[in-house]
């Protein structure tokens, strides 16, 4: 177990290593230079050869990047171009959004996904099963930003339920969770149905039945607890398209979390920000991979860590 | 010695008559604005930064301006310059020397007065380069400018505090520009002591002498401004708060303000939804249309064959159907036949420029020897609208047989290519250039149109190099009399005649600014498209709905 950790520490590692190395290279090839826009229309060669040779930008290639790793170390990562801030204040300003508008999306997919996949595999084969199925397709390819601009005109603008966009109180919570959840949700009813279906085959449901147990009882305490297990593992992996679907959903709702930093800095080309949104991302993923690996055995005794 | 001393152009005029002298014409104040209330305001990006040696786009432009002050401001609402935190000025018969009286008792937000050592002080800042201020270049007609840009001195050697309400100016040239410089955020007066405080940070901790003060920013959320109750102008500003509420996709923000969530849409009116908001009379009343100081162009490279011969040139300027175009953008811009827009002084209502002539332009290209015309290049931004607008000029282009093919790259790639010599035949100039910095019609010419803008990292994207009208250039910059400002602009109207017979762009319109608010606003219209307090003048604008 301890030798198995350890082994997926130095993987992470050498993963955000990788992840760090790549987006460096990416953004160090862009066409845009950085100094010419901080510089602005104005500026003298002069002025521009001195803010280059201030912000270290003269440097070749890896010595920059040794640099960026060594003040990593450190938890510095740099100063915005545009902003002018410190990149690690903008991101922890922003962090307890993301997590808290995760947090509802989690509960969104978890209550859409696994309700449906549910009702799907018991009543699998009928029209409730082909519509919530369908249902569950449309949910995971419908494009965010279509399904959360619906949100907001229908539950906000034309019902006036919740606020048209913002950030503060649970109310602003729930479309922005809702239109992350969707996506989720789809994903997860397809999963839990047929872990269901797989669960509802196995000899001891047939054994339940014979021994006269109600359906209710069969299906919430013997075949859910097994088939949602490896179902919620999955949601350490789920971080991945978290991240993703933040840039979008925050921009759509104005929810000030790291998506929406990372949607400004992109438009801007504000590296330092990009640099440390990505890296801040990858940790996250590689963070989630990893607890839903040690912790899946934990909840299904048939995976084996090696 | 004969010294100018001036406050306003018009008062400038009375008091040479009056033997150079003036006391200084007290702003005037809206009489029908109330005191009271706070309006909130929407914009999709986060702000950069409040700090005036730094922040450079329009977003936190007018921010800047309402917090800090500078010794010159405008009208409110107008390109009319004027005296802000200087009281008067004088300026000696070469136009070398700039001499201005501070206004007395100026308080900073944290209660201590303003002199005219914290004026040098914010000057030796915004050009130290280890402030990294993007506008450390306007100050180049100030002697030591080089030695302190090049890091040899910590101090503007032409920049002379002669006692605390009292500051000389000495420039290398004569400038006629010299006043909106002292005009432009830039140039705004900082506490040291502030500065210094917070260091880089200060931009987030902004304290100036404006009409507002600064009270809260949440990172991502919001950025509150209160009213400064010690401002020296007595009477404004008219609003209690203003509040911008930042992170809002404009269709969002446009859909706030139809329910009266928020008062003003801080960016433009969604594309998608402008032909919808002005169909409809109740909300076309409430949006103020006025003229930005920006011309959209195509230049051509007067180096590359085959646009280094005029006629080329001048047959691509009537092969351009401007109208269409300016329909392409739900007629957001008018049509343009020069390169300055109309709001800016030396703007020529005269001028016709090239007529839209198909046979023409054929004709003219068979004259230059291209009867079949040509195959070329047309470098574009790739976002909206831009390739469309691009496409639609390749379409005239094909009508007279220029076969042009598109290059639509990201902004940074356009403008690589534009500063390169070799490296882009024609240029939409579309998202990229040009608005002016300050309404001058200079401002149109040296970075865009001059022989020292036609090197590489540029703006000189058609590479046009004429000495002749350089010197001529020169020439209307030395006078610096405001009195003589009529007959400046005149010179200045014949250098862009000029560059119209060269043809090194075709002008394509002029972008109007369209700004929408609800129906609680009050103010002039022209405080809502202000050229140069782009886009709001928030000092001056008021709400009707306080007791």
């Amino acid at each position: 177990m301890i030798a198995y950790l350890g082994r997926r520490v130095i993987q992470s590692v050498l993963i955000l290593l990788g992840v760090s190395l790549i987006t460096f290279a990416l953004l160090y090839l862009l066409p845009a230079d950085p100094v010419r826009q901080i510089a602005g229309r104005s500026a003298t060669p002069e002025t521009v050869e001195n803010i280059r040779r201030q912000l270290g930008l003269d440097q070749p290639f890896f010595i920059q990047y040794w640099h960026y790793l060594i003040s990593l170390l450190s938890g510095d990562l740099g100063r915005s171009y545009i902003q002018r801030s410190e990149v690690t204040e903008l991101i922890v300003s922003r962090l307890p959004a993301s997590l808290l508008l995760m947090v509802g999306a989690i509960l969104c997919e978890l209550a859409i996904g696994l309700t449906m996949g549910l009702l799907a595999a018991v009543r699998r084969g009928t029209a409730t099963d082909q519509t919530l199925m369908v249902a569950s397709f449309v949910g995971v390819s419908a494009p965010q930003f279509v399904v959360g601009l619906l949100l907001l005109y229908v539950f906000a603008v034309q019902l006036g339920w919740f606020p048209i966009g913002g950030y503060g109180t649970w109310r602003h919570l729930v479309l922005p969770s809702l239109t992350m959840g969707i996506l989720g949700a789809g994903w997860y009813a397809r999963m839990m149905r047929s872990s269901m279906i797989d669960v509802l085959r196995q000899d001891y449901m047939r054994t339940a039945r014979a021994k006269g147990l109600a359906r209710g009882a069969i299906i919430f305490r013997h075949a859910l607890p097994n088939a949602i297990l490896p179902v919620i593992a999955m949601i350490g992996i789920d971080i991945g398209i978290f991240m993703g679907g933040i840039v979008v959903v925050e921009s759509v709702f104005g929810w000030p979390g790291i998506g929406q930093l990372a949607w400004q800095a992109i438009q801007r080309v504000d590296i330092p920000i990009i640099m440390g949104v990505t890296l801040v991302s990858a940790f996250a993923i590689v963070l989630g991979n990893l607890l839903a690996d040690t912790v899946a055995p934990f909840i299904d005794p048939r995976i084996k860590l090696r | 010695m004969k010294k100018f001393l001036t406050s306003t152009v018009a008062v400038s005029a009375l008091a040479l008559m009056l033997g150079m002298t003036s006391a200084r014409a007290e702003h005037v104040v809206d009489p029908n604005a109330k005191p009271g209330g706070a309006i909130t305001i929407t914009y999709k990006d986060d702000v950069a930064t409040l700090d005036p040696a730094i922040g450079y786009d329009w977003q936190n432009w007018s921010m800047i301006k309402t917090l800090f002050d500078g010794l010159m401001d405008y009208e409110p609402g107008t390109t009319n310059l004027r005296p802000d935190l200087a009281e008067s000025y004088e300026i000696a018969p070469d136009g070398k020397t700039f001499t201005f009286k501070l206004r007395q008792g100026v308080k900073f937000h944290n209660g201590r007065e303003m002199t005219a050592d914290d004026v040098k002080y914010s000057l030796d800042r915004v050009t130290n380069p280890k402030t990294q201020s993007p506008g450390a270049g306007f100050f180049g007609s100030i002697k030591g400018h080089e030695d302190v840009t090049a890091g040899k001195a910590e101090s503007l050697a032409g920049v002379t505090v002669i006692d605390p309400y009292t500051i000389k100016f000495e420039l290398t040239r004569p400038d006629a520009t010299f006043l909106h410089v002292m005009a432009i955020n830039f140039s705004h007066v900082v506490p040291k002591e502030e500065v210094e405080k917070y260091g880089a940070d200060f931009g987030k901790h902004p304290v100036g002498t404006g009409a507002f003060k600064f009270a809260e920013w949440t990172l991502g959320q919001r950025v509150v401004f209160e009213r400064n109750p010690d401002y020296w102008h007595k009477g404004l500003p008219h609003l209690d708060k203003v509040t911008f509420e930042i992170g809002q996709e404009p269709i969002v923000a446009l859909l706030r303000l139809q329910k009266g969530e928020i008062d003003v849409l801080g960016d433009v009116i969604p594309p998608a939804k402008f032909q919808e908001v002005m169909a409809d009379p109740e909300q076309k009343a409430r949006v103020v249309e006025g003229g930005q100081l920006h011309t959209g162009y195509i230049t051509m490279n007067t180096t590359m064959a085959p646009f280094d011969n005029v006629k080329v040139r001048q047959a691509v300027n009537m092969a351009v159907n401007k109208d269409r175009i300016v329909q392409l953008i739900n007629n957001r811009g008018v049509p343009a036949n020069q390169p300055l827009p109309p709001s800016m002084p030396g703007y020529d209502k005269e001028f016709k420029g090239y007529p839209y002539d198909v046979a023409k332009a054929k004709a003219l290209l068979a004259e230059a020897g291209h009867p079949d015309g040509f195959d070329t290049q047309l470098f574009a931004m790739n976002t909206d609208p831009n390739p469309r607008i691009a496409q639609a000029i390749q379409q005239d282009l094909a009508a007279v047989g220029i076969k042009a093919s598109i290059q639509s790259l990201a902004q940074a790639n356009v403008i690589a290519a534009g500063g390169d010599k070799a490296g882009a035949p024609m240029i939409w100039s579309g998202g990229m250039a040009w608005i002016a910095d300050f309404p001058d019609p200079s401002n149109f010419y040296g970075p865009i149109l001059s022989c020292a803008g036609a090197v590489p990292g540029g703006w000189n994207w058609s590479w046009y190099c004429n000495k002749d009208l350089d010197a001529k250039a020169a020439e209307a910059d030395s006078i610096v009399d405001p009195a003589k400002s009529a007959e400046r602009a005149r010179m200045w109207s014949a250098i862009y005649g000029k560059i119209m017979e060269d043809a090194p762009w075709v002008p394509v319109f002029n972008e109007q600014r369209f700004t929408m608010k609800s129906p609680r606003m009050g103010g002039a219209d022209n405080l809502y498209v202000d050229p140069v307090h782009i886009p709001i003048n928030y000092d001056n604008v008021y709400v009707t709905d306080v007791q």
